[in-house]
């Protein structure tokens, strides 16, 4: 498995050669997992793009780098402490740095002999899949995805060019992931609501869940999907509900910020129990906090979000492929019980690429809702043994259906008498019974003689994985752990048995205060007895929480 | 079993005794029922207030939201069902105050709604405060100096932001507000009617009184077409009023500029083709 890291100021290009480069790894049959580290500015700064790569299974990324391409001498200045000892550098001729592990080619001015000196990092493609053995058999049918027709000859040339400037580090290694998936989290999601059966989607763009807007608004006409762009996130939501009401399987999406001006609604979902999913895919806040960062600071925000109670649910994801089906039962789960759920990502998951598997059409279960059964007048809030009421569309002709934000009666019209409040309460958190026996539990991974129990979820799921692992390679003790996909409603049985044999247990989460542990302590009285917390903004790799649990907690 | 009776049956109210909703509410019977109208194929959507109690007493599809945001929700759902006959009721404290950029940007999207803005130039349900189109000096328990604030001009603001259908009457005159109501519901597009309406108990200086001497009706000379004609009218407020329809512009619609709508098919019955998911899977190969 090789780590490569591409640096430079936004606007060099980082960005597109990496998505170039990860295509090309991808058809050389190699898994890929690559992630994003963007400033929020349009030029300058300092941009970087981590390409993970290999024939075997990549769960998240690492920053242990065997090369770095620098399109700026920044780059090498803040990364070059990363580089393993046999690690190389590529960069331009003219760039004043040196050092044993230099590969200097005079990119620059080839890209002007080209004539096009945006085709740097072209080149620099070119040297890297020499490098590392590859051959340049897919570079027409990438590219011709990647640029303009116009700069599709200068970019073939500058690849050509760029293998040709280097000489063979590593052997090519047979690898059979050719066929198989590259995307990123946001795209998942993106296409996992189209599968679900989506119509409307209306959202206020916003970094970094604008891309499954994007996503979706490419396919809108071709999906028969009306994609809305709201004046506001306050709008946005109340689209998603009226669109739902009427009929139309409707999702809303935004980060932190957004969601803030959204859970006024979100208890509108919940009183007049209209199916709503809502993506929030997490930055740092407080406020505007770091807009292109990561954290996983929103779960105890949702879990409590807007005034008074009715019952939610809340899925986090944990990989790109978790994030295509769960985005699925989160729609199923949605109209079948009538309630809001909310889909809970990041941004190293929106903005990361993995190679995944094929999506399995016998795997998509679309939740068919009944057809509404009654006799006389149709009553959109009767009270039923499950608390689920049939769900009549308006302007079906079978009876009147009315929705509505105060407390209501059986028909849906407004009342303040207390014993009808009573049973409609009851009726709505009734419905959390039955979800309940569909909570799936934590994914369970590690040693069974384990004593250590690590606790995660979300995103974090792929480098605890790793973490696991690393840990059995270079500590005596025994480690296991518990990846939460369904945060809320809480599964508990798997974790209450399985820490009856841990002698720590340790939540590792991207926020500052520890938001799962104290949901669990809240729901189960379970403490943990150590906290591996991130909150830079920066994704905790496998070999960074390896490291913690190590110095930390193990000792 | 449907109910196959074309009446909008009302039910008991809890406005007060002489309050211009009631006025409001009957003409809003009268134009569905004149249109000929199935109730089953109407909704009657509001956000919180006195007048957004509107979907409460007259039996059709309802839908009651937030304070504000009736207008999203309503341009939503007909977005998923075109069939329905969209119809907001509600006050202008909801419409121009807690939803006004809403109200802004729902004129620019143009979606085949109709916006009935029960206008009494205060707020009833929280018993008497400003609304943003009180007149300025307007003295309440909490504009204690009196409103100093502009008041806000729906009618300019809508010809401004490109609505095709401006109106505004008075709840004392169903002759005309019936009219106007069925003419914004036939309108292909938004369609603002402001309807001045007294609050008896809460507003002593915008009196039944107080609008009956002041509106007047444009008469035939009068060419609606004709936006700065419009813009000039929408600017007199004062001791005349006037009434009828402001503006009044041929657009395209919502539906008739989004492709995936442009097929008449209600977007909720839409059949998609599942081999479409295994393509967008294949793209990412």
């Amino acid at each position: 498995m090789y780590n490569i890291l591409l640096g430079g100021a936004a606007g060099q290009g980082v960005d597109t050669t990496g998505n170039i480069l990860e295509k090309l790894l991808k058809q050389a049959g190699y898994q890929v997992f690559s992630m994003k580290d963007v400033m929020s500015r349009v030029r300058g700064g300092h941009n970087f793009t981590l390409i993970r790569f290999g024939p075997e299974k990549i769960d998240s990324h690492s920053y242990n780098l065997d090369g770095i391409v620098a399109f700026n001498e920044e780059t090498i200045g803040l990364h070059k402490d990363k580089l393993k000892p046999n690690g190389f550098i590529l960069c331009d001729s003219s760039f004043a740095v040196e050092g044993p592990n230099m590969t200097k080619i005079a990119m620059n001015e080839m890209a002007k002999k080209i004539g096009n000196p945006k085709v740097v990092g072209s080149i620099a493609i070119g040297a890297i899949l020499k490098s590392f053995g590859e051959n340049l058999q897919h570079i027409e049918s990438v590219y011709q995805h990647a640029v303009k027709l116009e700069y599709l000859e200068q970019n073939i040339e500058a690849v050509k060019q760029g293998f040709d400037s280097v000489i063979k580090h590593h052997e090519h290694q047979t690898s059979s992931y050719a066929k198989w998936m590259l995307l990123t989290g946001n795209q998942a999601i993106g296409l996992g609501a189209i599968a679900a059966g989506l119509k409307f989607y209306s959202a206020y763009p916003m970094s970094p869940s604008i891309s499954i807007m994007e996503y979706l608004a490419e396919k809108m006409t071709e999906a028969g999907i009306v994609v809305e762009q709201a004046e506001d996130e306050i709008a946005a939501i109340n689209m998603a509900i009226g669109a739902s009401f009427a009929g139309a399987k409707a999702m809303t999406g935004t980060s932190g910020g957004g969601f803030s001006l959204m859970v006024e609604a979100l208890g509108l979902s919940g009183i007049a129990e209209i199916p709503l999913i809502v993506a929030n895919i997490q930055r740092p806040g407080p406020a505007t906090g770091l807009p292109t960062r990561t954290e996983q600071s929103d779960l105890s925000f949702m879990v409590s979000a807007s005034q008074g109670e009715f019952p939610r649910m809340i899925i986090a994801v944990k990989n790109h492929e978790d994030a295509f089906y769960q985005t699925i039962r989160a729609f199923n789960m949605a109209a079948k019980y009538q309630i809001p759920v909310m889909i809970l990502s990041d941004q190293y998951l929106a903005d990361s690429s993995a190679v995944v598997e094929p999506f399995d059409a016998n795997r998509i279960k679309l939740y068919q809702e009944p057809e509404p059964l009654f006799e006389g007048e149709y009553l959109r809030y009767k009270l039923t043994e499950d608390g689920i009421s049939p769900r009549l569309i308006p302007g079906t002709n079978r009876g009147f259906v009315a929705a509505d934000s105060d407390e209501h009666d059986e028909y849906g019209k407004i009342i303040e008498c207390a014993d009808m409040r009573i049973k409609q309460m009851d009726k709505r958190f009734l419905k959390l019974k039955k979800l309940e026996l569909e909570l799936q539990e934590p994914e369970f991974v590690g040693a069974a003689n384990y004593d250590v129990l690590l606790i995660g979820w979300g995103s974090t799921y792929g480098p605890i994985k790793e973490a696991i692992q690393l840990l059995h390679e270079t500590s005596g003790r025994k480690f296991a752990a518990l990846l939460f996909g369904d945060v809320y409603p809480l599964p508990t049985k798997l974790l209450k048995e399985k820490v009856k044999q841990a002698k720590d247990v340790i939540n590792i989460e991207q926020n500052a205060t520890g938001q799962l542990a104290r949901l669990i302590r809240e729901t189960t009285s379970i403490a943990c007895t150590a906290s591996i917390l991130k909150y830079d903004g920066r994704q905790i790799s496998g070999e960074e929480i390896a490291a913690a649990v190590l110095k930390e907690v193990v000792k | 079993m449907r109910d196959t009776s074309k009446e909008f049956c009302m039910y008991e109210t809890a406005w007060c005794p002489g309050c211009g909703n009631f006025g409001i509410i009957k003409c809003l019977k009268q134009a569905l029922e004149e249109l000929n109208k199935d109730p089953h194929d109407v909704l009657l959507m509001a956000g919180i207030g006195q007048a957004a109690k509107t979907p409460q007493y007259l039996q059709a599809n309802s839908f009651s939201g937030l304070h504000g945001r009736a207008l999203p929700a309503a341009i939503a759902a007909k977005i998923a069902n075109q069939n329905l006959t969209v119809v907001v009721n509600t006050g202008e404290g909801d419409s121009y105050g807690e939803g006004g950029n809403h109200f802004i940007h729902n004129i620019r999207r143009n979606v085949d709604i109709s916006h009935f803005v029960h206008d009494n130039q205060i707020y009833g349900l929280t018993k008497g405060q400003a609304s943003p189109t009180s007149s300025e000096g307007f003295v309440t328990g909490v504009q204690t100096e009196g409103s100093m604030n502009t008041p806000f001009n729906p009618l300019m603001m809508a010809i401004a932001a490109g609505a095709g259908f401006v109106a505004r009457s008075f709840s004392g005159d169903p002759v005309q507000l019936v009219d106007l109501m069925k003419k914004a519901i036939l309108y292909k597009g938004y369609a603002l009617v402001d309807i001045l309406q007294p609050c008896v108990t809460f507003n002593k200086i915008n009196t039944f009184a107080y609008y009956k001497k002041r509106v007047y009706h444009l008469d035939e000379s009068y060419n609606p077409h004709d936006k700065m004609a419009a813009i000039q009218k929408a600017l007199e407020f004062g001791d005349r009023i006037p009434t009828g329809i402001i503006y009044q512009e041929e657009k395209a619609t919502f539906h008739d500029k989004n492709k995936v709508l442009a097929s008449g098919i209600p977007l909720w019955e839409q059949k998609r083709d599942h081999s479409l998911i295994e393509k967008f899977a294949q793209e990412f190969v």
